[in-house]
């Protein structure tokens, strides 16, 4: 040791000696959020998680962490009304970010790269029937699947998809994108038996010796109104219009087309129309644009292709050419009621788009099972009243959507596999919601959402061309970078920067970081300046 | 520019790191490897700015200098608090003396390096706004007349902290501190009083003056390693908030010197041999009150009935700012 200098009699120490932790009266702590766009999705898909691999551009490990969730991305990624981002929190900074594109655009890319999903090391042994190749069917078969269950799966119809075939035009879904992911879903060794229309369920579970069933044959039944008709005017309705589109039994709608309705069917048949060569496609709702049930983007696409709308109107009588509506006027609780006024609109042909019902005669004589205004009554588990027979997709209550059928297929397969087990699958406890006032807006920069292409009107007109088309890589990468990452960590080096008793431990890529409490003094600027709201304040036991 | 801003749409322009950043664009405050000058264990309040800053700028020019750096130290918080006998927090060749003399200090250190031949061993001084704005100003002007080969850096928390709030004559007008106590007719520190400390480094038209603040780490890393290129005088001056003097949360520190900048309270920019050269544009303009009414050393201005007028004054020292350096930008980029 150095001769110490004149009045020293001690040798130099480290302040490490100082555990500055002692003084702290609250304590920092990483939390993992909920993400709204998570707590919006309807399928449950982990969007801010896939989201996260996508800005990295490791797309192969952003689609397995969305694929976790839902077997569709690709199909997802065009027809999804994206709750998401209507409830993304940068929509409160600039726009939203565009997540249902980015999810086409994985999607897409796993279709040209071939990416597969992973089967499940070992099998059940249980045997489960669905009923009906959907989306919700496909989803639960798919998470069946993934499970180990040997599923099996009877469509009634010659092809799979369900809605997503005979609901959704070809403009908005390319049959070949369908196909697809549709056989990767059968490629995992699930059975698909087509043209095989399930009478009897009992009877069906008996003889193929299922453990469990899931039920999911959709609303298909179009519903009808009474519109005084002479014999020679044209009446058909909207599902078997757009189901004759795929089955080749093309409709003969004629030079003017009047659709009936106001919701994305009405859109879609009035849509056709005009791609089949009408002249006049023309929407008659009773209610206001505000009123409107289909989806505004849906609309908007629909006027740009030159459909028109009578907005308050109803049909009153149907001719050969010629339909009679009536003006209606919104009354003081915003109900449309008839005017006495009317008016005379040329007609070859009427759509009916007046929503639709379940065909419930498969169901008749299951013990147990409950029936409540034409839907299928289900438990938490997605269970009937009968043991072992599940049920979700527009059978049963809800939003009828696709996302939504895809949700439910995912939920009731969670719970068909508990079940089978004997058990009861409770949903683990959900984190706090990410709310934008958690967020630190400051660091995140300005920057307008990405565009999709569109189709000029004039093809839309006349083909069945996609109307909207994807992200190529760099978009899709620059999208998924304004994602704010609310709630989550995402190694922004912060909390590790910003402290002032460098009491922040960096533990490297992907592993986040840790608090060394023996020198945290508690004053929370990691908490502030977390750009995502990722760190919470927790008050210290003293 | 000295600055030159990624846009990183995520992060990353303005947080400290990002996983997705190139190596090269990370910040040394980034770096699992920074010096960490300032390690863990000194004893400043929660929530010190200036002990944020301080390793900011430390660790900053050890990078640069490939880690030879030797820095003398004025009294005051940062001395006190980081090396209580025997204790050090310093992990750098580190030297105190007095409050006044701090770059006296430094120049003798550099001096003595060309000497002995190791002209690559830089030397920083530094000191707070007390000891550099009023005792050791002798010093610094010397210093600066020299064109000695050190970077000065103030870290400048408006007033005598470390003995309990004095009035400094860096401490802004309207300010209660201990010596301004805003009795009877007085209103807290007085307008027209105070010095301007990095205009006046700029008058002696020394390489390269800067100001910054511990809002923006990027910027305050770039000003230090610009500061690094020169030989001569330097001086960099950033803007520290204390919690106990100026009296708003510990969490808030960082928010305070964002808000100094963005009201134009406290002007970032750079000058090299006299000249403004740079300066930081206002992202999101906002009021001074915006300012002001977290800290309750202007807690005065707000009680009723309110001192509007005072306010007002304020705001016009924070718009003179702006016309100054032309810290708003038409086609500001955000
Ligand atoms: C010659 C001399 N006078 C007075 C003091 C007492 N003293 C120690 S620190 C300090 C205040 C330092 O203020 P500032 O330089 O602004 O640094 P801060 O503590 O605010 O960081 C004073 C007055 C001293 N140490 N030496
Ligand atoms: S008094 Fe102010 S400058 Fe001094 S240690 Fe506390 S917070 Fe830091
Ligand atoms: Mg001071």
């Amino acid at each position: 040791m150095k001769p110490k200098p004149f009045a020293i009699t001690l040798d130099p120490g480290s302040s490490l000696a100082n555990h500055t932790g002692s003084w702290r009266t609250v304590r920092p702590e990483y939390v993992d959020r909920l993400p709204p766009c998570n707590h919006a999705c309807p399928a449950g898909e982990n969007v801010q998680g896939w989201l996260f691999h996508a800005e990295a551009g490791d797309y192969e490990q952003a689609w397995r962490v969305l694929t976790r969730d839902n077997p569709l991305p690709a199909v997802m990624g065009r027809v999804c009304y994206h709750p998401c981002e209507s409830s993304c929190n940068r929509g409160q900074l600039d726009q939203s970010v565009g997540i249902n594109a980015i999810e086409r655009y994985l999607g897409d890319e796993a279709l040209r790269r071939g990416w597969k999903f992973q089967p499940p090391e070992r099998q059940s042994g249980k045997r489960v029937l669905v009923i009906g190749a959907g989306p919700s069917g496909l989803s639960a078969a798919y998470h069946l699947a993934m499970r180990g269950h040997a599923v099996t799966i009877r469509e009634a119809g010659p092809v799979a998809g369900g809605m997503m075939r005979f609901g959704i035009p070809k403009y908005r879904l390319p049959r070949e994108v369908l196909d697809a992911e549709v056989q990767r879903i059968v490629d995992l060794g699930v059975t698909l038996e087509l043209n095989s229309k399930v009478d009897d369920v009992l009877a069906a579970r008996r003889e193929g010796g299922f453990d469990a069933v899931f039920l999911a044959v959709g609303a298909h039944i179009a519903k009808r109104a009474y519109i005084p008709a002479g014999s020679a005017a044209k009446m058909l309705d909207a599902v078997s219009v757009l189901r004759g589109m795929e089955t080749g039994e093309q409709p003969l709608l004629g030079r003017r087309v009047v659709v009936y309705g106001g919701g994305n069917t009405a859109l879609d048949v009035a849509r056709t129309a005009k791609r089949l060569g009408a002249e006049e496609s023309i929407i008659v709702y009773r209610r206001t644009r505000e009123k409107m049930p289909a989806h505004e983007s849906e609309l908007e696409e629909a006027l740009q292709e030159g459909v028109l709308v009578k907005w308050l109107s109803t049909i009153k009588q149907a001719g050969e050419s010629s339909i009679t509506v009536e003006k209606m006027a919104l009354d003081a609780k915003g109900n449309p009621q008839p005017t006495g006024q009317f008016e005379t609109l040329e007609a070859d042909s009427v759509v009916l788009a007046l929503g639709q019902d379940v065909d419930l005669s498969l169901l008749d004589g299951v013990p147990g099972l409950e029936v409540a205004d034409g839907v299928v009554k289900v438990d938490d588990s997605m269970m009937t009243g009968h043991p072992g027979i599940f049920a979700g997709g527009d059978m049963v209550k809800g939003e009828r959507t696709v996302t939504v059928g895809i949700g439910h297929g995912k939920l009731a397969a969670r719970n068909v596999d508990a079940w089978l087990r004997g058990e009861q699958w409770v949903h683990p406890p959900q984190h706090e919601l990410a709310t934008f006032d958690k967020l630190n807006t400051w660091y995140y920069t300005d920057a307008p959402k990405s565009k999709q292409p569109i189709l000029d009107t004039i093809r839309r007109q006349s083909t069945f061309d996609e109307v909207v088309g994807g992200y190529d890589e760099t978009t899709a990468q620059f999208e998924a970078r304004r994602c704010l990452s609310c709630g989550n960590c995402f190694e922004c080096d912060n909390c590790y920067g910003v402290c002032p008793d460098n009491a922040v431990i960096k533990l490297g890529p992907g592993k986040r970081y840790e608090f060394n409490l023996d020198y945290c003094k508690g004053c929370g600027i990691c908490v502030s300046e977390c750009p995502c709201g990722a760190i919470r304040t927790v008050a210290e036991e003293i | 520019m000295t600055h030159q801003p990624i846009r990183f749409y995520q992060t990353g322009t303005f947080t400290v790191g990002n996983r997705l950043l190139a190596q090269e664009q990370r910040s040394v405050q980034a770096q699992a490897g920074r010096t960490n000058s300032l390690n863990s264990g000194h004893r400043a309040c929660q929530g010190c700015g200036e002990a944020l800053g301080a390793r900011y700028a430390i660790d900053a020019a050890m990078d640069a200098t490939n880690r030879q750096l030797v820095a003398a130290n004025a009294t005051g918080c940062l001395e006190v608090f980081s090396t209580p006998y025997p204790e050090t927090s310093w992990q750098i060749p580190w030297i105190h003396s007095l409050f006044g003399n701090a770059a006296a200090v430094a120049t003798g250190i550099a001096a003595a390096m060309r000497v002995k031949g190791r002209e690559n061993v830089r030397v920083v001084a530094q000191g707070g706004d007390g000891g550099t704005t009023d005792i050791g100003f002798g010093c610094l002007s010397g210093m600066f007349e020299r064109n000695d080969d050190v970077l000065y850096i103030c870290y400048d928390n408006e007033a005598y902290m470390n003995t309990g709030v004095q009035r400094s004559s860096a401490t802004p007008p309207a300010a209660r501190t201990n010596t301004t106590m805003p009795v009877g007719s007085s209103t807290g520190a007085r307008f027209g009083q105070g010095k301007n400390l990095p205009r006046i480094a700029m008058a002696h038209e020394i390489p390269y003056v800067a100001t910054a603040t511990v809002a923006e780490l990027r910027d305050l890393e770039a000003k230090v390693r610009r500061a690094m290129e020169f030989r001569g005088a330097r001086y960099i001056h950033i803007l520290v908030p204390c919690p106990l003097g100026w009296g708003h949360g510990s969490a808030e520190t960082i928010r305070m010197a964002r808000l100094a900048k963005e009201t134009g309270i406290f002007p970032v920019f750079e000058a090299e041999h006299g000249e403004v050269t740079n300066v930081s544009k206002i992202r999101r303009p906002l009021p001074v009150e915006e300012y002001l009414r977290p800290q309750t050393r202007f807690a005065h201005l707000f009680k009723p009935p309110g001192h509007p007028e005072i306010i007002a004054r304020l705001q016009q020292l924070a718009d003179r700012n702006i016309r100054r350096y032309g810290l708003l930008d038409t086609e500001a980029a955000s």
